[in-house]
């Protein structure tokens, strides 16, 4: 703690001394840029590398994230039905700062001063920047749903949206529950994280269920008309696969929540009872950005300007990832994250550097989603920007969904993950 | 020997040794030659690059020992021909057909080249 408050006052006090050192030999006056990037999922993570990668180390970078090691969202649905470990899905932050020089803080941003330009961390000290990347992903908006908050903090009506300890926690619910028990996910209305997220877990749990406990139910309990992702992919595999085991339920918007007796309550249906309830809570942008003003989409997600993603609601201050007001078409991705990682890495570098901004952006997405151990399917797009309507369009005749689940996809699926592993974190 | 810190983690690393800390920045001179940081082409290729990654690694540097294929150092003729037979249909694909028809023919070219001219790592 000392030593780490010691870098950080010098930040303030010396930081731009310390840099002359290095900016005198290199031919400049004005120093190194800074860039500060709030936040180490695969949006925060993906920038900083990217830009200390398209800089050719010439901006300096520094990450802050509370966590000390990287959990994966994408295949943490593995973990609850029991074909991955934590070990699996999590990876170290060190690469960033071995391989690519990022100082990498493991610590919480409390509040940034927009007009200063400067952040004051939950230690007390403040650091200051030329340009700030806000890649704080979602929190959950739990008055939306009476009695979640409190169900939740008491352990017992999980979420796990946000990988980590609540990932084992809805694992061991799932193991104590007796055979013949009912596990129920509750789904939100779109936008929420991870569109495809919540059908993939039900698969799994219940490819779980039909080795483990083969009497059991899983019940989906979806707040929108109709399965957001891969729809008929999804639909033939429960049917194929499980038969009567996964019921679909659509039009079934929750409002409260009973923890006494395990039930959820809907706008319009009839209560629902199980034995394991996994409830999504409506999502927001990270409060982070909420807090700075940056949320001027109906006060939960993040208007960008979509040529660099640099908010509408503040200069110099980027905000990336599930944050964001999203184009049409965009999915709030892990995946997609990485992908407006590296428009707004280009966008700042070139920035900085007094070069012209690329004025044709382009982004992917892909997302894999697991319908039993083995067999995947998929969602795929191609974005580009259009200058004159200033925003993301899906390409025509670019994309779509896999064919059939296969094993063939599967094994992409694991590719793909330490893929973008490696290139978010190596 | 008291250094003030700085924003990078190489940058402070290096305040462990003076030697350590002259070889750092013998480096970052090297490397952050004006003609390599501000070329903007270079920044353009790289980006549209990158879009590659999250599946066939960092500039083309996929993880070893997996299903999904190490484009650095692939020949340029082999990479323009699969994308383009992916595009049309020729080569059967799972999704490569679905990202490449995002893409212009002279966007792939790039592509190609620039994979081409990637080193693999060992």
């Amino acid at each position: 703690m000392m030593q780490r408050r010691l870098i950080l006052q010098g930040l303030i006090s010396g930081g731009a001394l310390g840099l002359a050192g290095c900016a005198s030999l290199g031919g400049t006056s004005a120093g190194k840029a800074k860039v500060l990037v709030v936040g180490g999922g695969y949006g925060g993570a993906t920038v900083s590398k990217y830009i200390r990668l398209l800089s050719d180390h010439s901006i300096d970078v520094m990450m802050v994230e509370p966590n000390t090691s990287f959990v994966s969202c994408p295949v943490s649905n593995l973990v609850i039905g029991g074909q991955k470990t934590m070990a699996d899905i999590t990876n170290p932050y060190t690469g960033l700062s071995s391989r690519h020089g990022v100082r990498v803080v493991h610590d919480t941003v409390t509040a940034v001063d927009t007009a200063k330009k400067t952040a004051t961390l939950a230690g007390g000290s403040t650091v200051s920047y030329d340009k700030l990347v806000l890649a704080p992903g979602i929190d959950f908006m739990w008055d939306q749903i009476q009695g979640l908050r409190e169900a939740h903090a008491g352990g017992q009506i999980l979420h796990a949206w946000k990988a980590g300890p609540e990932t084992m926690a809805l694992r061991r619910q799932l193991e104590a529950m007796r055979d013949g028990g009912t596990y129920a996910i509750v789904i939100p209305e779109a936008p929420y994280r991870c569109p495809p997220g919540p059908y993939e877990r039900a698969s799994v749990i219940a490819a779980y269920f039909k080795k483990a406990k083969p009497k059991s139910k899983v019940l989906i309990l979806d707040g929108n008309p109709d399965v957001t992702s891969k729809g008929p992919l999804f639909k033939k595999a429960w049917k194929d696969l499980y038969g009567d085991m996964v019921e679909y339920r659509p039009q079934h918007k929750a409002v409260a929540v009973n923890a006494k007796t395990n039930t959820v309550e809907f706008e319009v249906q009839g209560d629902v009872k199980a034995d394991v309830l996994n409830v999504l809570p409506v999502m927001r942008a990270g409060s982070l950005a909420v807090q700075t003003g940056l949320a001027n989409a109906n006060n939960r997600w993040c208007h960008v300007n979509f040529l660099n993603f640099e908010s509408t609601a503040a200069k110099d201050v980027h905000v990336i990832g599930d944050a964001i007001q999203v184009a049409q078409g965009m999915p709030k991705s892990g995946h997609m994250a990485n992908s407006h990682a590296k428009v707004t890495a280009a966008a700042i570098v070139a920035e900085l550097q007094g070069i012209e901004i690329n004025p044709h952006p382009m982004v992917t997405n892909v997302c894999m989603s697991y319908v039993d151990d083995a067999h995947v399917i998929h969602v795929a797009s191609v974005h580009e920007f259009v200058p004159t309507q200033k925003t993301f369009r899906t390409i025509g005749g670019s994309g779509g969904v896999s064919d059939v689940r296969s094993d063939l996809e599967g094994r992409y699926a694991e590719a793909w993950a330490k893929n973008i592993w490696a290139d978010t974190l190596m | 020997m008291v250094r003030p810190p700085a924003f990078n983690a190489a940058a402070t690393s290096s305040m462990r040794s003076p030697l350590r800390w002259l070889a750092t920045v013998l480096v970052a001179v090297l490397v952050a030659t004006p003609v390599l940081a501000k070329d903007p082409q270079r920044l353009r290729t790289r980006a549209l690059a990158s879009a590659c990654a999250q599946c066939h690694g960092t500039e083309g540097q996929a993880v070893q020992g997996e299903a999904l294929v190490r484009l650095a150092g692939l020949p340029q003729d082999y990479l323009i021909s699969q994308l383009l037979a992916f595009r049309t249909g020729a080569r059967p694909a799972t999704i490569m057909h679905q990202i490449t028809r995002g893409y212009s023919q002279e966007q792939l070219e790039e592509l190609s080249k620039f994979f081409a001219a990637q080193k693999p790592a060992q």
